[in-house]
């Protein structure tokens, strides 16, 4: 029941993730694109949780913690950049 | 024996539930009409989605160790605290780039009200220069 849980759950974030390759592609305005790869970092650290279940190890939660932290110092720099024209004022 | 039974369905429902809360805020960012209803899906599907397997990974690890673990606890507590600050900065950009919107998003926020200065000429309050 677990394996196929986990499958299942596994090809559900892919399909997401390939969901927000489609509209960091198309995205009409910048905003969209950032979103997208907003996104997509949660995505990936549900993918990387998931990894850690099948695989039964507890070695990958630190990188997920810092791909959450990264995601959003990130997310927030290109926002201020877009608002203000500079990150740090 | 019926404990573990138990446990193991409470894991496997949490994680096709996060999967498919995953998917469904994806899928309504690629499908939805303009950027302020694109927000919506990856700001609170997505974050239910991943908290439901951060969740399950918790549980499956406390049930094989037999005490729990911090990390998940914390990637969820990160998560939680930051999806609505990103989100609130990209609803703040989108209004200043004033992106368009489909008529069907309601509401009328400042930020997209046109600029009334400088069209008719104001007055002075005091009596006397008109």
């Amino acid at each position: 029941m677990l394996d196929f849980a986990l499958w299942t759950s596994m090809a559900l974030v892919v399909a997401a993730l390939l969901l927000n390759v489609y509209r960091l592609a198309v995205g009409p305005d910048m905003p969209d694109r950032l979103l997208a790869l907003d996104t997509m970092y949660v995505n990936s650290i549900a993918l990387i949780v998931l990894m850690g279940l099948w695989l039964n190890t507890k070695t990958y939660f630190e990188s997920a913690l810092l791909i959450a932290m990264l995601g959003f110092i990130s997310t927030v720099a290109v926002c201020k950049y877009l608002l203000r024209g500079d990150i740090i004022e | 024996m019926t404990l573990y039974v138990l446990l193991e369905g409470l894991i496997a429902f949490l994680l096709v539930a996060g999967g498919a809360f995953a998917f469904i805020g994806s899928l309504g960012m690629a499908h939805l009409q303009d950027f302020y209803m694109r927000l919506h899906g990856p700001t609170k599907a997505t974050t239910l989605g991943i908290g439901c397997m951060l969740a399950a990974s918790m549980l499956y690890f406390w049930v094989i160790d037999g005490q729990p673990h911090v990390q998940e606890m914390l990637i969820t507590l990160f998560l939680f605290i930051t999806a609505p600050v990103s989100a609130h900065l990209l609803a703040k950009t989108g209004l200043h780039l004033r992106l368009r919107r489909a008529d069907r998003t309601r509401g009328d926020p400042p930020e997209l009200r046109d600029e009334e200065v400088g069209e008719k000429p104001v007055p002075h309050p005091d009596l006397g220069h008109g």
